[in-house]
């Protein structure tokens, strides 16, 4: 009996728990909630007749054309190289991870560069046959949902991979043995099985998209988003800006509670490693190997050599002695804020494993909403509570005689936890997949051994969610190295990144210049996923 | 190593012991909040250095966050000096009251009374002429007149444009509307539109390729990007025409500064400022980033001096900030993305 009351009294801590951890996203929330405090009548009679109309169009094509894109490149590549065995197979499970490594913006450009009309593809097409009309322009709806898709795709493959490898083949022997094809195990069992890391991925992927600035405006493909910045940068209104924001997150938070819906009442548990695989026959054995080639082509390998081929006219102008600097604070960045981020994305999971009241599932999906908000719009969101905090702290300093401009200000821990409203979701996502695994009788049998939920955590749930953590924190350590909003408005004077000097460059139209620091950027990121891909082969076969 | 190890360590060291660069460093320092990019304006800063002894503490980021970052931090700022690259952000700076008033004969002198601001809160520093470029392979430059003439029906099909979400063509059209008001404005804006040979361009640099490749016949960009260009590679068929050389004068606009209102060092920042609009600093301007001198004294250097004087329109930049917001929404209601 008394057990049972504590038990429920730490039951009853869940909705602030969830909370002490969602209060990084929601402060930045409530400061741009705050601007439904400025109505601003005249400005929304325009954007409504004008502007808002054809950038919703464009965004439900965009998320549509994307959500489907990740889906058939990520979900057939991740069953391939985990279950199935080709000429290739090996070095495409890690290659094709790379492209994470690839800033959406960079692809952007560069795939723009070399399939516009001014780009080198057309221009030989145009020496060889006098024309290249019929070349499907690249500026277009079905461009920029080519780039996005494969630049977003990895995020799909990397989940619904750890879904495969973890259960996918043990699933098809047994439908097997029950008088499914083979085909039909795919579609029937495999695949509703690894639902919750696929839509993890989708949900990043989609996510992304929705706060994406950068590659559309390349493509000048005008979404929700470039409204958003239109409003703030061209209009002066900040307050619309902030308003329109948070009518993107009020979306994704419909679609977080209908996907939740749809998958209330199933459970995900299942762990089996399988050493065998498929043996692709025929056809379709060097099929795979070619699709496999197609998409790592288009996502990193063109992309990479064009970057090489940038850097290297400019590198003698533009590399000096602060480039290893710029690479140590980007990567010093990433490593602490992969760390921070896993482990509150851990928390939240498991709080909100524990916890099923509806209260703390709510805060745990207002937790990772950060990740929808467009980037500077967060940055703002995060600076204005910051800047109040710290000139309350600068006057007490002034009381003791100390005379300072910032104190909080500049500061890594202050960078850190705005970097973890933006990605709490990207570390939750995989995380939360992997502890679905657990079933709920052996939660039950481990706290009925008297364990404590501290000790579940660390003796059941951690070992068997590792592969979820590590993919967390490597798709956050790419992601940080490569934000620029937050970075730049939290870190401190002179205190310069990798992607600080893409935005140096960049903003003033530099692309080639901006290789130098993309190129770093690409290499850095490709350490951590050779990590994982050694740390998953290895633990799990 | 241990340089390596102070620099990862410094932010923490920033918060934990509050060993602050701004706070110990006092007077001998000028923090600056820039929209203008670093390697643009770094060399600038370099100088002065050297010059004087003062240091320069930078912080880049976008002109909207820049300013949002002023407005937050208030009365305990440590930014003296607030830089962009355009008018409409210095004239939005000052409506928000981040800015002040500055009285400097040396800035009055040195700088055209059209490119600054009246009330003396911000100076233009440089200027950035927007005008019209050919393909010289296609146009005859005689053809050519007017912005306003792009609109015509001789040029369907031929007319590249960078987007409308650019400041600068914002800052155009915002011009246009204080010379020929709001509907003949639109009407001319429509006409461009009609006439686009593509999609509008992300950026003046796709698009001066655009023009070189003859995907398009004419575009209206910055010269300086072109000069770029053409530093690269001295064949690029691409011609620069003056535009609207007959009456009012090609659009300008500036980069600039301004003192925020609540620097810590507002002496050291004005005179930062002051020493930006003369002699040596003037001539990087124009010599390493070909835009031109806002210091009439300092004459041009030799990639741009190619395309001559002109005459630019004399209507204060200031109006191109107060006019952007009813620009964007014409330039929304003609369609022109």
């Amino acid at each position: 009996m008394r057990r049972q009351v504590t038990i429920w009294n730490w039951r009853g801590w869940g909705p602030v728990r969830a909370l002490a951890i969602a209060a990084l996203t929601l402060i930045p929330l409530l400061v741009v909630l705050a601007s439904f405090l400025e109505p601003q009548p005249e400005a929304w009679s325009h954007l409504a007749v004008y502007v808002l109309p054809g950038v919703l169009w464009n965004t439900g094509i965009l998320i549509v054309g994307v959500g489907l894109g990740v889906l058939l490149v990520g979900v057939p590549l991740a069953w391939l190289t985990a279950v199935c065995d080709f000429p290739g197979r090996q070095f495409f499970s890690w290659s094709l991870m790379l492209p994470l490594a690839m800033p959406a913006y960079v692809l952007a450009f560069v795939q723009v560069g070399l399939l516009d009309f001014t780009g080198p593809v057309q221009s030989t097409l145009r020496e060889w046959f006098g024309s290249s009309q019929w070349f499907p322009p690249i500026r277009s709806t079905g461009g920029v949902v080519l780039v996005l898709t494969l630049a977003f795709y990895p995020y799909v493959y990397l989940l619904a991979r750890n879904a495969f490898i973890t259960q996918g083949l043990r699933a098809v022997e047994a439908a097997q043995a029950l008088g499914y094809t083979r085909a039909q195990a795919f579609w029937k069992v495999a695949l509703p099985m690894a639902r919750p890391w696929i839509a993890g991925g989708m949900t990043l992927a989609l996510m992304e998209t929705l706060a994406d600035f950068g590659s559309v405006s390349i493509f000048s493909f005008d979404t929700f988003t470039t409204a958003i910045y239109k409003a703030w940068f061209s209009l002066f209104n900040l307050p619309v800006a902030s308003q329109l924001a948070s009518l993107l997150v009020l979306f994704v938070l419909v679609l977080a509670a209908v996907d939740q819906r749809l998958r209330q009442n199933r459970r995900y548990a299942a762990k089996n490693f399988s050493p065998v695989r498929i043996r692709l026959q025929g056809g379709a054995r060097w099929g795979a190997s070619v699709y496999c080639g197609v998409v790592l082509a288009m996502a990193f390998v063109v992309p990479f050599i064009q970057l090489v081929v940038w850097a290297h006219t400019v590198w003698q102008e533009d590399f000096d002695g602060r480039y290893p600097v710029f690479l140590l604070h980007s990567m010093w960045l990433a490593g602490l804020a992969a760390t921070t981020v896993t482990v509150l994305g851990l928390l939240l999971s498991a709080i909100r494993q524990h916890h099923r009241d509806a209260l703390t599932q709510w805060f745990v999906r207002l937790a990772t909403l950060g990740y929808a908000i467009p980037g500077t719009v967060l940055a703002v969101g995060v600076f204005i509570p910051v800047a109040w905090l710290d000139n309350q702290l600068i006057t007490v300093a002034g009381w003791l005689g100390w005379d300072t401009s910032q104190i909080l200000k500049g500061s890594m821990l202050v960078m850190l936890l705005a970097l973890s409203a933006r990605f709490l979701a990207v570390a939750y996502q995989p995380i939360d997949a992997a502890m679905q695994r657990i079933t709920r009788n052996q939660g039950n049998a481990a706290r009925s051994l008297g364990l404590s939920p501290r000790q579940v955590l660390f003796r059941l749930q951690l070992p068997m969610v590792r592969g979820g953590l590590l993919t967390a924190a490597l798709i956050v350590f790419v992601d940080v190295m490569k934000e620029m909003p937050i970075t730049l408005m939290t870190r401190p004077f002179g205190w310069d990144t990798l992607a600080v000097r893409v935005f140096e460059m960049t903003s003033e139209g530099m692309w080639d210049r901006a290789a130098l620091p993309s190129l770093a950027i690409v290499l850095a990121g490709l350490l951590p996923v050779i990590l994982l891909v050694r740390k998953s082969e290895s633990g799990l076969h | 190593m241990s340089a390596i190890r102070r620099s990862l360590l410094a932010p923490w060291r920033l918060f934990l012991l509050g060993v602050l660069l701004a706070g110990s460093a006092g007077a001998q320092t000028v923090t600056v909040y820039s929209a203008r990019n670093e390697q643009l304006i770094k060399p600038l800063f370099d100088a002065y250095t050297q010059e004087t002894g003062t240091q320069i503490q930078i912080l880049t980021d976008k002109e909207g966050p820049l300013l949002e970052r002023l407005k937050a931090e208030g009365a305990k700022t440590p930014a003296d000096v607030l830089i962009t690259v355009d008018a409409g952000n210095l004239w939005q700076a000052s409506q928000m009251g981040l800015l002040r008033s500055i009285k400097s004969p040396v800035l009055n002198a040195n700088i055209p009374a059209n490119l600054r601001d009246p009330k003396g809160e911000w100076y233009g520093l440089s200027v950035r002429a927007r005008t019209i470029i050919y393909n010289k392979k296609a146009v005859n430059p005689a053809n050519l007149s007017t912005y306003e003439a792009l609109a015509g029906p001789e040029w369907k099909g031929k007319l590249c444009l960078r987007t409308s979400k650019k400041v600068y063509n914002q800052s155009l059209v915002a011009t246009m509307i204080a010379t020929l008001g709001e509907k003949q404005t639109e009407q001319v804006v429509r006409g461009w539109v009609a006439n686009l040979a593509t999609e509008v361009f992300p950026d003046d640099n796709a698009l001066i390729k655009a023009v070189a490749a003859g995907q398009c016949e004419v575009g209206i960009v910055n010269t300086y990007y072109l000069a770029r260009q053409l530093e690269k590679d001295p064949n690029l068929p691409v011609g620069l025409f003056w535009a609207n050389q007959k009456a009012r004068g090609v659009h300008v606009n500036i980069s600039g500064a301004g003192v925020t209102r609540h620097a810590p060092n507002a002496v050291g920042g004005q005179k930062l400022i002051e020493w930006l609009s003369a002699g040596k600093a003037q001539e990087i301007y124009t010599d390493k980033d070909f835009e031109y001198p806002a210091n009439p004294q300092i004459k041009p250097d030799s990639i741009i001096s190619q395309w001559g004087a002109f005459r630019m329109d004399l209507i204060n930049v200031s109006r191109a900030g107060e006019l952007q917001a009813a620009a964007t929404r014409l330039m929304d209601r003609a369609g022109y993305r």
